[in-house]
Formats: C-alpha cells, sequence, structure tokens
C-alpha cells in the first residue's frame, strides 16, 4: 500500500515546491505564465496520447473535452463563488491555499468527470465502428460543443438572479463573448498556479505511467498493434476503446478546468474547436503514439516554440547544453549496436535537445534586416506552416513519433546486463514443462 | 506430475463419445463464393487432430468461424457444452477456445513477454481503481502473470528474448510465440494455423516435439492446420480434409494417405474438366 502512495507524495511535494519557488518569486510573472501553460499543454497531450497513441484509435476532437471541462470547472467556480461568498474575485485572495482555491479544485475535478460522462455517450457507439469513424464523430463533437457554448446565455451577475436560475445557470455561460458577465466585466478568476498544475500533470503523468506498466495499459496497446488478434486473446475491444477513451476525457476535462482559471485566458467557444484539438494532438503525433516521456518533451518544446521564436536571441546561449544532450544522445545512440529500440531512444533525445537550438538560430536569422528578406520578418508568424511541415516530415520519416512507444526511463535498461543464457542448453523444453506442471500451470 | 511426457500416444480418438468441440454443419460464404459448406467436427477431449487440404481449401476459414472472426451462417458450434456460435471473439477466448494466425498477429512493437502476459489478461481481473491504486492484489496479479509468462517463454526457450520487441524476432521463433501466447489464456482447444510454416527441418521436429507436450502438459485439444503432410501424419490421431470448402476425408492418417479423394484434390482432377 505504501509503495502505492509514494509516488502520490512525491507529486504534491513537487507541486508544492513549484509552487514555493512562485510565491518567494524567484518564478517571475513571465515564466510563470509559460510554466502553466506549459503544464496544461503537456496535460492535455498526455491526455490525448491515452486513446490515440496506447490504443491506437484518432480522436480529433479532444478540445470539446477539454471545453466541457474547463467551462464546468467555470461553472461551479464562478456560480459557486456567487452563492458561497458572494462575489468573484478578480485575483484570487491572499495566503497559499484560500478557500476559494480549494472550490476551483473541486471544480476541476467536477469538470472532468463531465467530460468523462460525455467521452462514454461518445465513446461508446462510435467506438464500436471502425477507426475512420472516430475521427468524424470526435471532430463533429467538437464542432456541437462550440456551436452549444455559442447558444449560451450572458452570464449572470449577482447571487440573487444565481439562485433564481438554479441548475438552469448552466445555460448561462456567455455565449459566443465568452465566460465573462456583461454588467460587471468579471469573467472566470485565474486560481491557478503552479501548485495545481503541477498536481494535476502529475497526477496525470501517474496515471498514464501505471496504466501502462499494468494487465490494462497491455491491453490498450495490444487494441491499437492488432485488434484481431488482441479479441483473439479475450480482450473485448469496444470495452477497452471506450475504457481510454473516458480516462482520456476525464484528464482533458481537467486540464480544461486549469486552462479555463489560467490567467491570461478567456475561455471562449472557440476554445473547443478544431484548431485546439489540432495543437494538444501535434505533440502527440511528434513526440510519439504510445510514449509518455516523449509526448511530455514535446508538448513542453512546442509550448516553448513561440516563446523562442518571440526572442531567439535569449535562447541561443543555451546551444553548449542542448549541444552535449545531443551530442551524447548521438553518441550513445551510434554505440549501441543491438538494441534498436534503446538506439531510437537516444536519437529522439538528440532530436529534442537540437530543436530549440536550430529553431532559435532559424528564429535569430529570419529576424535579422537583409539576412534572407530585406527587412527581416518574424518566424512566430509562421508557426501554422512550421508544424505542418513538422508533421508531414514525421509522417515520412518516422510515422510512429520520435519515441514510438518507448520511454526515456528506458534508457535505464542500458546500465542492466543481459541475463544470461539458459544454462540448459538448447532443448530445455522437458525440464521448463516439468517446472510448469509441478505449480500447477492453471488458473492465475 | 507423471512419466506420461515419454509415454506412447493415445490410441487414435474415436469419433463418438463426449465432444469437447463439437461442430455440426457450419458454414459461410462470401458473395458466391462458398468458402465453407456443412462442416462437421467433432474433438473428444485430449485429441490432436489435423485440418489439411490445398490451397484455398478453406480452413483458415474454419478456424475463423470458430473464432469468432467470422459468424457462421449455418450450424453450430459447442464447446464443452456452451454454444458459442454467436459470441463475439473474446467470449469465445474466454470460453476457452485459442488460436494462432497463419499470417503472424504479433503486437509487434511489445516486447516477446509482453504479448505472453496479455495473453494471461483474459484470466484476470483489471479494476481501474486497483490499477491505479496499484493495491496489492493487483499487485500480486501481476506478478502471477509474469511469473507465468516467463514459464511459457521457457517451455518456447523464448526466455533469454524476454524484453526483446516481438517484431524483431526471428521468423521461427515469432512463430512459436504465438503459440506460448495462445497457450497463456489458458485454452481447452488450441488451434494452430501452420504453425511450422517458414521453419526448417530441425526446427519443424522440435515444433513437433513441443505440440505433443504442451498438449499433455496441460491437457490439451489440439486442432492443427499444416501443410507439411509429415509433421501432420506424424503427429496427429485424426485428421479431416477440406477441398474446396467442403470435407471429402476423415480418418486415421493411414486411412487419409490412402484415401483416393485425397490423393486426388492434391495432385488436381485427372478427369481435367473443371
Ligand atoms: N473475408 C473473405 N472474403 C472473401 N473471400 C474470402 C475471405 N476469406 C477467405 N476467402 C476465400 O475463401 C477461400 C478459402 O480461404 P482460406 O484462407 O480459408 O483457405 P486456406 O485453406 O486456409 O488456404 P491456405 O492453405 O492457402 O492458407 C479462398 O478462396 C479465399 O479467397
Ligand atoms: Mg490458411
Amino acid at each position: 500500500m505504501f509503495a502505492g502512495l509514494l509516488p502520490v507524495v512525491v507529486v504534491i511535494a513537487l507541486a508544492l515546491g513549484a509552487y514555493g519557488l512562485q510565491r518567494a518569486e524567484v518564478i517571475g510573472p513571465y515564466w510563470l505564465n509559460v510554466l502553466c501553460n506549459m503544464g496544461i499543454n503537456i496535460l492535455l497531450a498526455v491526455s490525448l496520447n491515452l486513446v490515440n497513441g496506447f490504443t491506437g484509435q484518432f480522436s480529433i476532437g479532444h478540445a470539446g473535452f477539454m471545453a466541457i471541462g474547463a467551462y464546468v470547472a467555470g461553472w461551479i467556480t464562478y456560480y459557486g463563488g456567487l452563492l458561497i461568498w458572494n462575489e468573484v474575485p478578480v485575483t484570487p485572495p491572499e495566503g497559499w491555499f484560500p478557500p476559494q482555491v480549494w472550490l476551483f479544485a473541486a471544480g476541476c475535478v467536477g469538470g472532468g468527470l463531465v467530460a468523462g460522462l460525455f467521452g462514454w455517450l461518445v465513446g461508446l457507439p462510435s467506438l464500436r465502428l471502425r477507426g475512420d469513424y472516430l475521427a468524424i464523430v470526435t471532430l463533429g463533437f467538437g464542432e456541437i460543443v462550440r456551436v452549444l457554448l455559442q447558444q449560451t446565455g450572458p452570464v449572470l451577475a449577482d447571487a440573487a438572479a444565481v439562485k433564481d436560475a438554479g441548475l438552469s445557470s448552466a445555460m448561462a455561460l456567455g455565449g459566443s463573448l465568452g465566460f465573462v458577465s456583461v454588467d460587471t466585466g468579471l469573467g472566470l478568476t485565474a486560481f491557478n498556479n503552479l501548485f495545481w498544475t503541477v498536481f494535476f500533470l502529475g497526477a496525470t503523468i501517474l496515471i498514464c505511467y501505471r496504466l501502462k506498466q499494468s494487465s490494462t495499459g497491455r491491453a490498450f496497446l495490444s487494441v491499437r498493434e492488432d485488434e484481431i488478434a488482441a479479441q483473439a486473446m479475450g480482450i473485448n475491444l469496444t470495452r477497452i476503446k471506450v475504457r481510454a477513451f473516458v480516462i482520456g476525457a476525464v484528464l482533458a476535462g481537467i486540464g480544461g478546468g486549469l486552462f479555463a482559471h489560467q490567467s491570461g485566458n478567456n475561455l471562449t467557444p472557440t476554445d473547443a474547436n478544431f484548431v485546439r484539438s489540432f495543437d494538444i494532438l501535434i505533440p502527440v503525433v511528434l513526440g510519439g503514439l504510445g510514449s509518455i516521456s516523449g509526448v511530455v518533451l514535446a508538448a513542453a518544446l512546442l509550448t516553448m516554440l513561440p516563446e523562442i521564436l518571440r526572442n531567439p536571441g535569449e535562447y541561443l546561449p543555451l546551444w553548449p547544453w542542448l549541444g552535449a544532450v545531443a551530442a551524447i544522445g548521438i553518441g550513445v545512440g551510434l554505440a549501441i549496436r543491438h538494441r534498436r529500440a534503446l538506439r531510437e531512444v537516444c536519437f529522439a533525445v538528440a532530436i529534442l535537445a537540437l530543436a530549440p537550438v536550430l529553431l532559435a538560430l532559424a528564429g535569430w536569422a529570419c529576424k535579422k534586416p537583409g539576412w534572407i528578406t530585406e527587412k527581416g520578418f518574424e518566424l512566430g508568424e509562421y508557426r501554422m506552416i512550421l508544424f505542418a511541415l513538422l508533421l508531414v516530415l514525421m509522417m515520412i520519416l518516422r510515422p510512429q513519433g520520435l519515441f514510438g512507444v518507448h520511454e526515456v526511463w528506458e534508457m535505464g535498461k542500458l546500465f542492466k546486463k543481459k541475463p544470461p543464457k539458459d544454462p540448459m542448453g538448447p532443448a530445455p523444453v522437458a525440464s521448463a514443462l516439468n517446472s510448469v506442471a509441478s505449480r500447477g500451470g492453471g488458473r492465475l | 506430475m507423471n512419466a506420461a511426457a515419454s509415454a506412447a500416444r493415445p490410441a487414435p480418438a474415436a469419433p463418438s463419445g463426449p465432444a469437447l468441440l463439437d461442430v455440426r454443419d457450419i458454414g459461410i460464404s462470401f458473395g458466391g463464393l462458398k468458402a465453407v459448406q456443412a462442416f462437421n467436427l467433432h474433438l473428444p477431449r485430449g485429441v490432436l487432430y489435423g485440418l489439411i487440404g490445398p490451397n484455398g481449401a478453406g480452413k483458415t476459414t474454419v478456424f475463423n468461424l470458430l473464432t469468432g472472426v467470422y459468424t457462421p451462417m449455418t450450424g453450430t458450434i459447442t464447446l464443452d457444452g456452451t454454444r458459442i456460435e454467436t459470441c463475439r471473439p473474446h467470449q469465445i477466448a474466454a470460453a476457452g477456445l485459442s488460436r494462432t494466425f497463419q499470417n503472424i498477429r504479433l503486437f509487434g512493437e511489445l516486447s516477446v513477454i509482453d504479448n505472453v502476459r496479455l495473453g494471461c489478461h483474459v484470466r484476470g481481473r483489471h479494476g481501474l481503481a486497483s490499477t491505479l491504486l496499484r493495491t496489492p492484489g493487483h499487485l500480486a496479479q501481476e506478478a502471477a502473470i509474469t511469473r507465468r509468462s516467463m514459464e511459457l517463454l521457457e517451455i518456447f526457450d523464448l526466455a533469454d528474448r524476454a524484453g526483446e520487441q516481438s517484431r524483431s524476432l526471428p521468423y521461427g521463433d515469432q512463430r512459436r510465440l504465438e503459440i506460448a501466447r495462445a497457450l497463456a489464456t489458458e485454452p481447452k482447444v488450441l488451434l494452430l494455423d501452420e504453425p511450422a510454416a517458414g521453419m526448417n527441418p530441425q526446427e519443424k521436429k522440435e515444433l513437433a516435439g513441443t505440440i505433443r507436450l504442451i498438449r499433455e502438459r496441460f491437457g490439451l485439444t489440439i486442432l492443427l492446420i499444416e501443410h507439411d503432410m509429415g509433421l501432420v501424419m506424424d503427429i496427429c490421431e485424426r485428421i479431416t480434409v477440406l477441398d474446396h470448402g467442403q470435407i471429402i476425408a476423415s480418418g486415421t492418417p493411414s486411412q487419409i494417405q490412402s484415401n483416393p479423394k485425397v490423393i486426388e484434390a492434391y495432385l488436381g482432377e485427372p478427369g481435367g474438366a473443371a
């Protein structure tokens, strides 16, 4: 029992540590914002990876679940706050964990649960069908969520109105304006901070890791590898797919809750649209369909991409460090002869380490007047073109993503000795059979 | 347990007696093509049964019908007293029918041992809460799965490749890994679709020994599709011959070998009219 809880304690400790740095203002407002957004993006990508990576289904409506979680969480903190405290604070109240923030955490969880319910409703019928249908259904789902959210009424401004409205306040989510009250100009409070980001992100990664290490995760992967063989081995395809889909939706909903309360974000129905789903999908495809660490690294890098391109000069000095990582990766990779998977992980790490340096260099060169164009230009403005090119390249060169299903921590195997050859020699069949038979060899 | 490993093989099972797998009149057609028609099979417990026939005869289709990949258009399939012809594939696997595939269908990206572990999945309970909380019960089950998988890998001499990606295995090893994976589901009846395909004579000889041994030790009933007549005649107690989706002969290996219809099916039609 203790061993099972230890990582949870570690996650909480990390979250407290990060929050401590934030409160001590070691991490300034700019980096706070970048890090929180990075955490949310990673969380969303890792949750989608359960569906698209582990289970091999192609969902392209993940933003729909995120938006549902965001709006439900927003509904809980906004109207809940009005009912309990009679106000919507502009900024979170002072203190490490003011009571409003617990309502926010509950809102995130509630958003996750509602998103999971929708995941079940969408997944159950569509996951029975052949793979391609899921893409169409999820795409449609995201658009439906967006349109429905646009139809909602204006945000209620005071507690009395909320009491009158009761549960129908769920229909007062601001419509296409977003979750902002027209009367008071107040939107959702920016409750999110590094504690909740790290906490929910850590929980998400832990959940995915434990799934991957377990029979359930193997079942996910087997469905992705070969549905017919998986079924023949007794895997209930629909149940396994729905399970992955619902867990993915729950986690996306939680991510949505964080997103809705992140400072600088204004929650609007367009957050459910295809563009955002695509943003969540890119790191999954790049990092590796099925690799948790690969997706984490790719999502982190992609969050940094606009920041790097905004100020390429600031990131150029990083080149010796990242270059060293890349060199080690390539060197170790070349030295590994017979373990293809490990070698690929090395190269993937090297590529990811080189990417920011090359990006900074490219952004810097583009900015310089007279280098590439006469006046110089912001490469960041062509972000979507870069993504598209990257995806096309990936699909051609390495369709399973940089890391495939492999994880960075599998590198640890390099330091393990291979088990010695079976001393029984070339015909161990009979003796091994005896050992199985004597142990029952029967039911587990 | 006992010394049955080296005992002489049981006398050919009679076609009567209680059948573990009882197949009556199943058939399926694809468009106009009658791939399998009025197929009957009577597998007594513990038998090693051969299913042979020329290319395209419908052997693999029979396997697909038995395992629920296709639903038979006619007929019934009874496994140990339970009707399974309308069940879905995973239910059939849970009921105790497991198979290998003619064109190997391993989970290629997964490691060798994970392939076998996946086979153990169907015999366990995998609650989400216990998985995420790593309860002692969950950990014990996972450990049991790993232990049993290693034991199965040892039988097939794959234990020292347990951590390798299964797609990187040599062809013969992949075939044997498929059998190990099928055994992990703890089947009552094991269906092997051309397990010796692509193996060299030495490997085939070892495979024959392994098939006999797993049959004895796990109390299996085995239905075997194989093109290598030497292997089939050597290890099977009874054989059914399919041609153009229909049974043309059933009997002991010696009866089959001397059956003129079988010889005709394999050598082509002497009449020449088609
Ligand atoms: N899903 C399908 N759709 C259409 N035709 C099929 C399908 N499956 C099998 N067939 C046809 O049914 C016939 C029997 O095929 P099957 O694969 O069962 O033969 P087989 O006896 O296993 O042959 P081989 O020894 O070459 O493996 C073939 O003519 C094949 O083309
Ligand atoms: Mg066949």
